[in-house]
């Protein structure tokens, strides 16, 4: 149980106040220049002792990542880019940390920039966040002003930029290839990989995209030292993570917990339990919308990080915990699911543009018994003919919530296309013909 | 993908308003010399605030404006989803029906919408609303929730109940002030409802965090800076 002292995000919740004074207070700005003194290597290589990984969904070493932009700086100028198209359904984290801790965030902004020689950082956050956006943006104003921005940023010598980009409603841009697009005045459709985006990525410079946490939790890390950040959580899932609890719990929240906490402890500990108890517990989606839905009797003893997940055939995506108890029509729930890939698949490759919508058609008529037992596993396989055969990801993340539905929850889905037969005699003869 | 089309009837022709042009300009220089293109979205986000939706003779200026080809333009209006094609009401009520939203009753305030402003996608008559199903807004810990968009801005409205967000849209016909963000009274923002089981210990906010460092956690061996 990760006790206050630990938690980096002391102003989670927006209890106190996000301006510069304040977040000073808070530890933010705290030595910045005097981290950087230690260079950029020293840098790169405490983040990849941290064993910090990913908090954008894929769990990729930030380190590494970061080690994979070129050693010298060529012709072409390197360039950060924020990730804040928070767009996962379940996913509230990243809004609380730009909106209320603005200064952790621009401060980690400007050491990973350091880090991998980069003078200008653009910040892509998403077109909804309107307000979100205007205290970010105040917050730059007044760490400009203050300068802890700009020329010889925080009097490190290291001169720096940091511009606010914004989107206008489209999910595909949290893709890291589309989110370069949007930026460079595109349509958010992801590009070929390779070249990945560490040789060519914004306006074909060496570019790293990392999530709003990933960034934000660096500076703290610097502070700490990593071997304060890697005492949490098991091995190759270490550090804090801030889980977005939402759906039927009594008390749902965003909380900065352990990585690795069992999944039952956080619900019960943060969110005052599942609603009608622990026993009344359905299913939960544990890392955002993408990833496969758990039954209850994996729930009962699951950790929350990246291999245990990864283990029962699930992920820790951005660690959205979605919970739904008994009352859930499952069914209708995960076919809301596939109705949002539909609306938000690009239109780039055809199995994702033809097959989400297909998926959420037949999901419909499942959800009021309107099929086939054959269709169930027709379902199965289209959808693995999406999985693994699109460009980027989000055909993968339409097929497995689906997947994960099936594998768990078959016999629920049979019993009611079985009810809506029995129901009219007539359909039942008419299919037995 | 969502299919969208431009409205039917559009305007003779569209200029900014002095204090939008010289934004523009200052938008410019965020961005690489030749890379202008980037402006797109925030432009056209723009225009959508001056004029309340995104027209033909917007994306014409636009594009004139950027030196980009008029299609291209077109293409980023109608692939992003924020974008207004047609005119909206002055509160343009977004309902997020997504998963997280719809298992804490956002199919109970689609009805409140029906109700109080109609049907999805048609402005009332007098002007005042319209109302729109949209995918996850990223505020599920304070499901269920509502944006609404007017000239001056675009809010967040959480936690919300059929009975609160009829209030809500009866304050907002009326012209009266509207509470933003979490319309629970036991909530602040996403923390947990009642007392917080964090960030209660009053050391985090003492000043004894921002101590000068004693010194920096494996600082050996140093190199010089600015590599």
């Amino acid at each position: 149980m990760l006790e206050d002292k630990d938690r980096i995000f002391t102003n989670l919740y927006g209890l106190h106040d996000w301006r510069l004074e304040e977040a000073k207070k808070r530890g933010a700005w705290n030595g910045t220049k005097d981290l950087m003194a230690m260079g950029r290597d020293w840098v790169i290589q405490q983040v990849k002792d941290s064993g910090l990984r990913g908090r954008g969904g894929a769990g990729f070493p930030t380190g590494l990542k970061w080690s994979f932009m070129p050693k010298e700086v060529g012709e072409r100028p390197h360039y950060l880019v924020v990730n804040a198209d928070e767009s996962e359904p379940g996913t509230c984290k990243d809004r609380e940390m730009m909106r209320h801790d603005p200064h952790l965030f621009i401060e980690g902004c400007l050491i990973a920039s350091f880090a991998m020689q980069a003078h200008v950082c653009y910040i892509y956050i998403r077109g909804e966040y309107v307000d979100e956006r205007n205290t970010l943006q105040a917050a730059i104003d007044e760490a400009y002003a203050a300068g802890l921005l700009g020329k010889n940023a925080a009097g490190s010598g290291w001169d720096f930029d940091l511009y606010v980009h914004h989107g206008a409603g489209a999910y595909i841009c949290g893709e890291e290839t589309a989110l370069l697009e949007s930026l460079e005045g595109k349509k958010g459709q992801p590009r070929l990989k390779p070249p990945f985006p560490a040789g060519a990525g914004v306006y074909g410079c060496p570019t790293t995209v990392n999530n709003v946490e990933s960034i934000a939790v660096v500076p703290t890390i610097l502070r700490r030292g990593a071997d304060w950040f890697r005492k949490f959580g098991r091995e190759n899932n270490h550090g804090t993570k801030v889980y977005c609890i939402s759906g039927h719990v009594n008390r749902p929240c965003n909380v900065e917990e352990a990585m690795s906490i069992p999944l039952k402890q956080l619900i019960d500990k943060h969110c005052g339990g599942v609603k009608g108890g622990w026993e009344n517990l359905k299913a939960v989606i544990p890392g955002g919308s993408s990833v496969p839905c758990l039954p209850k009797d994996i729930c009962d003893d699951i950790l929350m990080d990246f291999d245990a997940l990864r283990d029962a055939r699930s992920g820790l995506g951005t660690a959205a915990v979605i919970v739904m108890d008994q009352s859930t029509d499952i069914v209708r729930a995960i076919s809301r699911i596939s109705y949002f890939y539909k609306h938000e698949s690009c239109g780039q490759c055809t199995p994702c543009r033809e097959g989400t919508g297909w998926m959420w058609r037949v999901l419909e008529r499942m959800a009021i018994g309107d099929a086939t037992t054959e269709e169930i596993d027709k379902l199965l396989e289209v959808s693995t003919q999406i999985e693994g055969h699109t460009i980027c990801a989000l055909g993968d993340a339409a097929a497995w919530p689906v997947q994960g539905l099936i594998r768990h929850f078959r016999g629920e889905i049979e019993e009611r296309i079985n009810s809506y037969r029995n129901d009219r005699p007539h359909v039942a003869v008419a299919a037995a013909e | 993908m969502a299919s969208r089309r431009p409205a039917k009837d559009q305007p003779a022709s569209f200029d900014w308003t002095p204090e939008n042009k010289a934004w523009c300009e200052e938008q410019i220089k965020k961005y690489p010399q030749g890379r202008q293109a980037s402006c797109v979205i925030p432009f056209l986000w723009r225009g959508q605030k001056q004029e309340g939706w995104v027209s033909i003779p917007m994306m014409e200026r636009i594009a004139r404006q950027l030196d980009m080809p008029y299609i291209r333009v077109y293409e980023v209006a109608t692939f992003y989803t924020m974008f207004n094609l047609a005119p909206e009401g002055e509160f343009f009520v977004q309902l997020c029906g997504t998963t997280p939203c719809m298992l804490r009753g956002s199919n109970e305030l689609r009805e409140v919408c029906k109700k109080v402003i109609g049907e999805e996608g048609h402005v009332t008559e007098d002007g005042k609303f319209s109302w729109l199903e949209v995918e996850c807004l990223g505020a599920c810990c304070n499901a269920p929730m509502i944006q609404i968009s007017t000239k001056d801005g675009d809010h967040y409205y959480e936690d919300l109940t059929p009975e609160i967000l009829e209030d809500l849209l009866g304050k907002l016909a009326r012209g009266e002030e509207v509470k933003i963000g979490t319309q629970h009274p036991g909530r602040h923002t996403s923390d947990p409802e009642g007392d917080n089981t964090t960030l209660t210990d009053p050391s985090l906010y003492d000043g004894s965090r921002a101590q000068p460092l004693k010194e920096i956690p494996n600082s050996a061996p140093k190199e010089p800076a600015g590599q």
